[in-house]
């Protein structure tokens, strides 16, 4: 049965090579080529889920070899597969929101004349994402950990003919890369620390190191994290990732490969468990993005930005749950299932909306539409009870247990922590109520609006700006694109419950990740009683501001915060001035160095000896000269930097 | 007596070049396909090579051994060692597509007469360099590799200086200026190493009596050789600058991004891939094998040149305007992590150079081949002439994506594999350069990404417009290396299984184990 693991990662894999390597004479079957293929790694997940149920809880992991992949001396890397609880829960979810995700392409997609080569990265998308939680040793997690970078920078930058797109894409991988690099250190101090980086022998040799190495490692997976996870300070690429098609939003940017740094962390406990400051360290990183993407969420005009604002503070959820170590971990996993459910949902209704409004993505332009579009109304509502933890619908009992667990760490940390995952649940209600309202409620402010804006209109006119500049008649989506909103609700609705009510998923997930209750200063009650009352007073505030009172097409100036939250916190000027500015001088400043003080430097000495021997020497000869000259200079450079070396 | 396989493998290109440059004027076409056939008839000898080479066998196989200048001791030895082979593979496998890729490089003008003959001599010297290249890796006598490792430029400099990249902004006077700069200070770079290589090979001489690796290396190893500690140190500098301008190390490196812009690109992919891995994998077979105890002694001051090389020569991509000039300081910074690989004198550093060699040979071929598909059709070097290339050729625009994507190391490409053994086998010694080069991982992934977003996408320059994609020919070069690239990703165990026991040797040679893990040294 085992053998069936590589298929899952296979599957996709061939799709993609088909749908990428084949032409245009696939362009008429393509999308169904892709569709079939995720939706045959589902099948293969799920008999291999029935397979693991019938095992005992002790013997459910299993592994398949394939081949040695790197054999130098003392070092191995294998391709190899490792399919436990924790993989499973992944594989299940990857594979199901992307098959679900792959049907609503095929509408969402149709006047596309690139849909093939879309559904094309969708499935190289599940096949690194799928050898991302398979792998059995870190390395090839690597492999995955690109993998769906790559697929994610050729998903963003879809339609890279319009800059925007092209720039956001280019920005999502550098600053991936930027975790890329963490992760590959701690690679190598893994390896220069355990000689081997499999999961097994690192896991299990945790205890023959110091806490210093376990630290520094912990420290740089958290970095890798940060950067897969849109974590502060790595999270400025997540906005702008909304350039891509709305399903690539909803799979690869909420449910799926955002969530990868939490897998990384609750996959590598072992080594956190033993670091408590990198677990502090990671605590704090998820308690700042919980806020940081809530208060940005609360901003936004546009609904797609929204809702990756939103994304970023429920992963910084997640990420302080892993940081919490076996009090936490179950439950950033269970977090990370149900948010994928709902945040999906989310997304495909947003791009519901967008669809029957010709691609308009400002909220302000939106109002009143659920009326025209029931079905998007009722699945995009039942996701937003789900997400600000509507009491019995998925998020109120992955969201609670975390915001219990966040207060059990105990000390002043825990009334910390516990706290702002209480202030990010107020905030969270606001801004999803603030977004609901403000699409399917109150006027309907896109009467005698021509849309898309026209800020846009001098750009050429992209798949999703293909709208006319007219009044938009808004209408329900195609069935392709409702039913798999559907499936998404009933799995925000009642996933929640099914995971929560008995401990179910705790128990799947427990042999794997060991769970510890701590010591919570406050009863499980007090908490699910201060989670409403902070979720009523969250709904409230948006109520007066967004129900009570008409809506502004053109936003407001705002307070400083508001305008603040409306550039992501400044931190993208940040980066812009420091790196991009500095990074411009610097090269700029190089090219010079490298033309003046290495070929000018010694084109004037050549100039200056030419001068010497009667300046009638041919240029040629000067040239030659000045190289001869600049040899010996190099020499010199060399020789003196060899002895100033071994002097020190 | 055996077959002299290594000779013929050497000696076919030689013979190909002479008659590649025998056809009469008017059968253009005619000389092209005879260079073509020649190559992969090379190509076959090489496959030969790699398949009679037994990696548990002796270090050199395939050995042949003549006397040649008796007074002076100078033999006609060859022999070759797994990592000798992986290069001479590459070089073979290479020559064919630089062929094909630059099939239209030297056909004449509307202007020139029809008795012109460049294009003849354009295939010929291109079979001169690979022959010179071959007999360079084969020589395991020293004075023998210094002749050709030195007469390599000569067809080297015809090839920069007469057949210069058609695409030029300037006037024509301007671009045969630029082009005879670029020759010049080619020629003189490496001039000048080899003549300081000449005086550090007589020395050699003078010390030890003979040319021979073998001998000199066992005569060492037991102790009948005794070379003083300063002899040594200036036998291994006099050698090592010769092979550090070729490689290139910073700061001597300002004479490849001329080359390399002036020069076609099929001439730039053979500049880079193939000729300046003779300096690379020189500093492996002479610098470590002669003089073990001086390599160790100027580890630390090369490793530092090194990481410099990395950081600088990418930082100076991303300010790069013209499309191959950017490629060529690219190259700068991968040269700076095979001669890294090489001295942190570990296992998988030294294995990762070596592949690294071959992978960095694959995978600059397939961009840079790329680039100059690119660049014929518009006739511009310069990035900010492109844009929205991707729409009207998503071919072209797919593939230079994935060379691009083979320069920044992408896992499951080649490049990833010896980038990462490199990394890890540096930090294993010097965590520090290990840390310091792992930037460089990011920077790569800046001026790749940078060329190809201000290149491919973006709104349709009206220049671009018209651009055809890839041709059949076009695609019979760049499909196969874009294979090798995914195939050498994955697999790469071919490759391995014939460079580990040579690395095994080398690290003998300098007498060196690698650091064991911090928990089995505990134990």
């Amino acid at each position: 049965m085992e053998n069936l693991i590589a298929l899952l990662v296979a599957a996709p894999l061939l799709g993609a090579a088909v749908l990428l390597c084949g032409g245009r004479r696939l362009d008429a079957v393509g999308h169904w080529i892709g569709t079939a293929l995720a939706s045959a790694s589902f099948v293969i997940g799920a008999i291999l889920f029935a397979d693991m149920l019938g095992k005992d809880e002790e013997h459910r992991a299993v592994g398949q070899h394939l081949f040695s992949w790197i054999p130098v001396e003392g070092f191995q890397a294998d391709i190899g597969f490792q399919l436990d609880q924790l993989s499973m829960t992944f594989v299940l979810l990857i594979t199901g929101v992307g098959s679900l995700i792959h049907v609503y392409s095929i509408g969402y997609m149709e006047h596309d004349e690139r849909r093939r080569r879309f559904f094309g990265y969708l499935n190289l998308f599940l096949a690194a994402m799928l050898l991302l939680v398979l792998a059995d040793n870190y390395l090839l997690l690597y492999v995955g950990w690109e993998g769906v970078g790559l697929a994610s920078y050729l998903l963003i930058g879809f339609w890279q003919h319009k800059p925007s797109a092209a720039t956001a894409a280019k920005k999502a991988f550098l600053v991936n890369r930027v975790g890329d690099m963490g992760l590959s250190i701690a690679i190598m101090l893994m390896f220069t620390t355990f000689g081997t980086f499999a999961f097994g022998p690192v896991l299990e040799a945790t205890g023959e190191t110091g806490e210093g190495k376990l630290t520094a490692i912990g420290l740089m997976l958290l970095l890798a994290a940060c950067g897969k996870s849109a974590q502060v300070p790595l999270q400025s690429w997540l906005g702008d990732a909304m350039e891509g098609p709305t399903p690539v939003s909803a799979l690869i940017h909420a449910a799926t490969m955002v969530t990868a740094g939490v897998y990384l962390i609750v996959r590598s406990g072992e080594i956190f468990n033993a670091a408590p400051d990198a677990q502090l360290v990671t605590t704090v990183v998820g308690a700042v993005t919980l806020l940081f993407g809530a208060i940005v969420g609360c901003a936004k005009d546009d609904i797609k930005k929204a809702l990756a604002g939103s994304t970023m503070s429920q992963i910084g959820y997640m990420i302080l749950a892993a940081g919490l170590g076996p009090i936490g971990y179950v439950f950033a996993i269970m977090h990370l299932v149900t948010h994928g459910f709902f945040k999906a949902g989310l997304f495909l209704g947003a791009g519901s909306v967008m669809h029957g409004m010709n691609d308009e993505v400002d909220m302000r332009k939106y109002g009143g539409l659920r009326k025209y579009m029931p079905v998007t109304f009722v699945t995009f509502g039942l996701g937003y009870l789900a997400i600000i933890g509507f009491p019995g619908l998925s998020g109120f009992f992955s969201k609670d247990k975390i915001i219990e667990a966040a207060f059990a760490k105990g000390g002043t940390e825990g009334w910390i922590l516990g706290g702002v995952a209480l202030l990010g649940a107020a905030i969270t209600a606001f801004y999803m109520t603030r977004v609901m309202l403000m699409t399917f409620f109150g006027e309907e402010r896109w009467r005698n609006q021509p849309t898309p804006s026209p800020a846009e209109s001098d750009v050429e006119p992209a798949a999703e700006h293909r709208g006319t500049h007219a009044e938009p008649h808004p209408h329900e989506s195609p069935k392709s694109m409702t039913i798999p909103m559907i499936v998404l609700a009933f799995g925000s609705v009642f996933a929640g419950g099914f995971f929560g009510i008995g401990d179910r998923f705790l128990h799947w997930l427990e042999p794997v990740t060991e769970h510890a209750h701590g010591h919570s200063p406050l009863s499980a009650t007090t908490v699910t009683l201060s989670t409403m009352v902070v979720l009523v007073i969250g709904v409230g505030l948006a109520y007066l501001q967004y129900g009570r009172r008409p809506v502004p097409v053109v936003a407001p100036r705002g307070s400083l915060l508001t305008r603040a939250a409306r550039r992501d916190l400044l931190q993208d000027d940040f980066n812009h001035v420091v790196l991009v500015r500095g990074g411009e001088h610097l090269t700029r400043s190089l090219v010079y160095v490298d033309h003046t003080l290495v070929d000018g430097v010694v084109n004037g000495t050549a100039a200056s000896m030419g001068g010497l021997s009667g300046r009638l020497r041919k240029l040629q000869n000067g040239y030659a000269r000045s190289y001869a000259v600049s040899m010996f200079g190099g020499a010199a450079i060399l020789i003196a930097a060899t002895l100033l070396m071994r002097a020190v | 007596m055996s077959f002299p396989l290594l000779t013929a493998t050497a000696a076919l290109p030689a013979i190909g070049a002479i008659a590649t440059a025998a056809v009469p004027a008017a059968r253009r076409t005619a000389a092209k396909w005879l260079a073509l056939l020649v190559s992969l008839a090379t190509l076959a000898l090489a496959v030969v090579v790699l398949v009679r080479f037994d990696p548990d066998g002796d270090r050199y196989q395939l050995t042949e051994s003549h006397s040649w200048i008796k007074d002076f001791g100078v033999r006609y030895e060859l022999g070759v060692d797994g990592i000798a082979v992986a290069l001479i593979a590459l070089t073979a496998l290479l020559i064919p597509f630089v062929i094909l890729a630059g099939w239209h490089d030297a056909d004449p003008l509307e202007t020139h007469s029809s008795r012109w003959r460049p294009t003849q001599g354009f295939f010929a010297l291109i079979l001169a360099v690979e022959a010179m290249v071959i007999i360079s890796f084969e020589a395991t006598d020293v004075f023998l590799f210094y002749i050709f490792f030195e007469a390599m430029l000569i067809p080297l400099y015809f090839l920069i200086g007469g057949f210069g990249d058609r695409a030029h902004a300037g006037s024509d006077e301007h671009a045969a200026a630029q082009r005879s700069y670029a020759a010049v200070k080619f020629l003189l770079y490496n001039l000048v190493g080899g003549l300081i290589m000449l005086a550090a090979v007589i020395g050699l001489y003078v010390v030890a009596g003979n040319f021979s690796l073998q001998e000199i290396a066992e005569a060492r190893a037991n102790g009948s050789l005794d070379m003083a500690t300063n002899t040594e140190r200036w036998l291994f500098l006099g050698f090592f600058f010769a092979f550090a301008v070729k490689a290139p190390l910073w700061p001597l490196h300002t004479w490849l991004p001329n080359a390399m812009g002036e020069a076609t690109a099929p001439v730039a992919v053979l500049i880079t891939a193939v000729v300046d891995k003779v300096g690379t994998f020189a500093m492996l077979r002479f610098c470590l094998g002669l003089f073990p105890e001086a390599s160790k002694w100027a580890t630390p001051a090369i490793l530092v040149l090194a990481t410099i090389s990395i950081i600088y020569g990418a930082l100076l991509a991303v300010g790069q305007r013209d499309i191959k000039r950017l490629v060529a300081y690219a190259s700068i910074s991968h040269f700076g992590f095979i001669i890294m690989g090489i001295f942190a004198m570990t296992s998988q550093g030294q294995s990762g150079a070596t592949l690294y060699m071959v992978n960095h040979g694959i995978s600059t071929a397939a961009l840079m081949l790329v680039a100059g598909f690119l660049i014929s059709r518009r006739g511009s070097r310069l990035i900010a002439d492109y844009g929205g290339v991707q729409k009207v050729a998503p071919v072209l625009a797919g593939t230079f994506l994935i060379g691009s994507l083979a320069t920044l190391s992408l896992p499951g490409l080649a490049p990833f594999v010896s980038e990462f053994l490199v990394l890890v086998g540096t930090f294993s010694r010097y965590p520090a350069i290990g840390i310091i080069a792992t930037f460089g991982i990011v920077l790569a992934a800046l001026y790749t990404l940078v060329l190809y977003q201000r290149t491919m996408t973006g709104p349709v320059r009206p220049e671009v417009s018209a651009m055809p994609d890839l041709r059949v020919r076009e695609l019979a070069v760049i499909a196969p290396l874009i294979a090798l690239l995914i195939f050498l990703g994955v697999y790469p165990k071919p490759l391995t299984d014939i460079v580990n026991p040579a690395v095994k040797q080398t690290m003998s040679d300098v007498q060196k184990k690698d650091p064991q893990p911090e928990v089995e040294a505990v134990k």
